[in-house]
């Protein structure tokens, strides 16, 4: 058990001056048919640990949303996932992160193939400054999945078709994708990560930088995308957590506190910090 | 959690408006709770000007209601409350329409105190609607003491209550049945004091939810319909 750090209690955490994180995450945070296992996972950036000794299953074709103050991790855990941290210089990630049972931080795993298998959707929609057609068919290309251009045109389209774009864009395909609204932007960058065909979809805080329509899209198309796809979300909207996602994770200064089925948690969480953070009650 | 803490939230405005619909659910009960001890008195005194108070008091209690439902409302739709705010609001929503109810049933027992004072008073059952009566004042009492201090335990303690509230309105019940069918002239003014016992039965039902909003408010488990041991 570890005490909750004197920062947090300066920020007003009065009430909860008492508060110990659990040593393992309360609730359901495994799964039997899991697609992502993380055990024992910390992460380091320099000097300073930003996750503490995470262990959590991520279920075939769930939506699990991570919820929680800013700073506490869940972006950092989320980019673990599929290995953008390599890129940050000084980031350390240990303990065991598999998928589907293999473990992705092997000197045998090549980062861009398995980014290719775990796909990532941004905070600020950030198309290509290139065609809406080649935004989607870039990974494709890249990735050798189409030998003929009716192939490419097939995955172009049924990616577009899946992002819920394609009515709005079929014909104007060859105008660049930054021309389009921020929400279409958006729907694009997913239209162009699933059109490598991923198995799971990583989305840190999409629809932020949205109207509430574009919002709404976006978590509809979330929906859909769930029968196919494994979906991680990191949200800062509590409401959109409640929405779109089967179950939530609560994450508190890189401890993973509570993991349950959505619906639990918004109604009768199991851990105080969980309680405190989803009611307003400190930030 | 053991306590609630309603006045923790960042937001000072939502720590008034959770308190407010609390404190407002209470003052509520307190007018309830008195309607149900006046109709008894009335009933058992023959005392007509009391019961037409009652009467009268009656449409206060279905305004209150309607006002603290629209709160809880505008409180929904601004808020979003989640977790123990949500479990507070729909569990003050659900006891302000037994709150109602049990308002209901007061005006009821009134009525029959005013046609027994016109009718002239029964033979029997006045020791009946005395005990039973007392019963699920207290039982009313002890379920809005629950909610205001959040003490699931004491709302389990008080729904057991209910089970022999209606171990006595059946024995009464009975009781009533003799006497009926001894002085069949006694049988209308009989029926009246069975009417108030009936309406006092259920005071101890909806006394019996409340408590079970209580448990649902503090530990988050929905007890309804479930068998207590």
């Amino acid at each position: 058990m570890t005490n909750v750090p004197e920062p947090l209690l300066k920020r007003g955490v009065t009430a909860m001056d008492n508060v110990q994180y659990p040593d393992q995450a309360v609730g359901e945070p495994f799964a039997n048919d899991h697609k992502m296992s993380l055990r024992n996972v910390n992460v380091f950036y320099g000097d300073k640990q930003a996750i503490f000794d995470v262990n959590i299953d991520i279920a075939r074709n769930e939506v699990i949303a991570m919820i929680g103050p800013s700073g506490c991790g869940k972006s950092t855990l989320l980019r673990s996932i599929n290995r953008m941290n390599d890129t940050v210089e000084g980031c350390v990630v240990s303990g065991e992160l598999t998928l589907d049972g293999e473990d992705i931080y092997t000197t045998k795993m090549d980062p861009v193939a398995l980014r290719a298998r775990v796909g990532m959707v941004f905070q600020k929609p950030n198309p290509f400054p290139k065609t809406i057609y080649d935004n989607v068919a870039y990974g494709p290309r890249l990735h050798g999945l189409a030998s003929r251009r009716a192939e490419l045109d097939e995955i172009v389209e049924t990616s577009l078709t899946r992002a819920g774009l394609w009515n709005e864009v079929k014909d104007r395909l060859d105008q660049p994708g930054t021309g389009l609204s921020g929400g279409q932007q958006q729907r694009l960058c997913i239209a162009r990560a699933i059109a490598i065909s991923p198995e799971m979809i990583l989305m840190d805080e999409p629809c932020s930088s949205l109207d509430p329509i574009a919002t709404a899209k976006i978590e509809e198309l979330i929906a859909e995308l769930s029968q196919n796809y494994t979906i991680a979300i990191v949200t800062h909207s509590m409401q959109q957590a409640a929405r779109v996602s089967h179950r939530t994770a609560y994450f508190h200064l890189g401890h993973l506190i509570e993991v349950n089925e959505t619906e639990k948690v918004f109604t009768a969480p199991e851990h105080e910090l969980t309680e405190a953070y989803i009611t307003g009650r400190f930030g | 959690m053991d306590k609630l803490q309603l006045d923790q939230h960042i937001s000072k405005q939502f720590n008034e408006d959770l308190e407010d619909i609390k404190t407002s659910m209470l003052e509520m009960g307190g007018l309830v709770e008195k309607q149900v001890g006046d109709a008894i008195k009335a009933l058992e005194d023959a005392d007509s000007g009391l019961a037409e108070r009652v009467i009268e008091v009656e449409s206060r209690i279905d305004d209150m209601e309607m006002d603290i439902d629209e709160t809880c409302t505008t409180l929904i739709a601004r808020r979003q409350p989640a977790a123990s705010d949500l479990r507070l609001v729909m569990a003050v929503t659900k006891t302000i329409r037994d709150l109602e109810r049990i308002g209901d049933e007061a005006q009821k027992v009134a009525k029959m105190a005013i046609k027994l004072s016109e009718e002239g008073v029964a033979p029997r059952g006045y020791t009946e609607v005395r005990h039973i009566g007392n019963c699920v004042r207290k039982m009313l009492n002890d379920s809005l003491d629950a909610f205001s201090r959040f003490d699931a335990e004491a709302a389990i303690a008080t729904m057991k209550e209910d089970r022999q509230v209606d171990m006595d309105y059946k024995s009464a019940l009975r009781e009533m049945i003799t006497y009926m069918m001894e002085d069949p002239r006694s049988i209308s003014r009989s029926m009246n004091i069975l009417w108030a016992l009936k309406s006092l039965e259920r005071v101890g039902d909806h006394a019996k939810n409340i408590c079970e909003q209580v448990v649902y408010l503090v530990q988050g488990r929905d007890i309804r319909r479930k068998k207590q041991s």
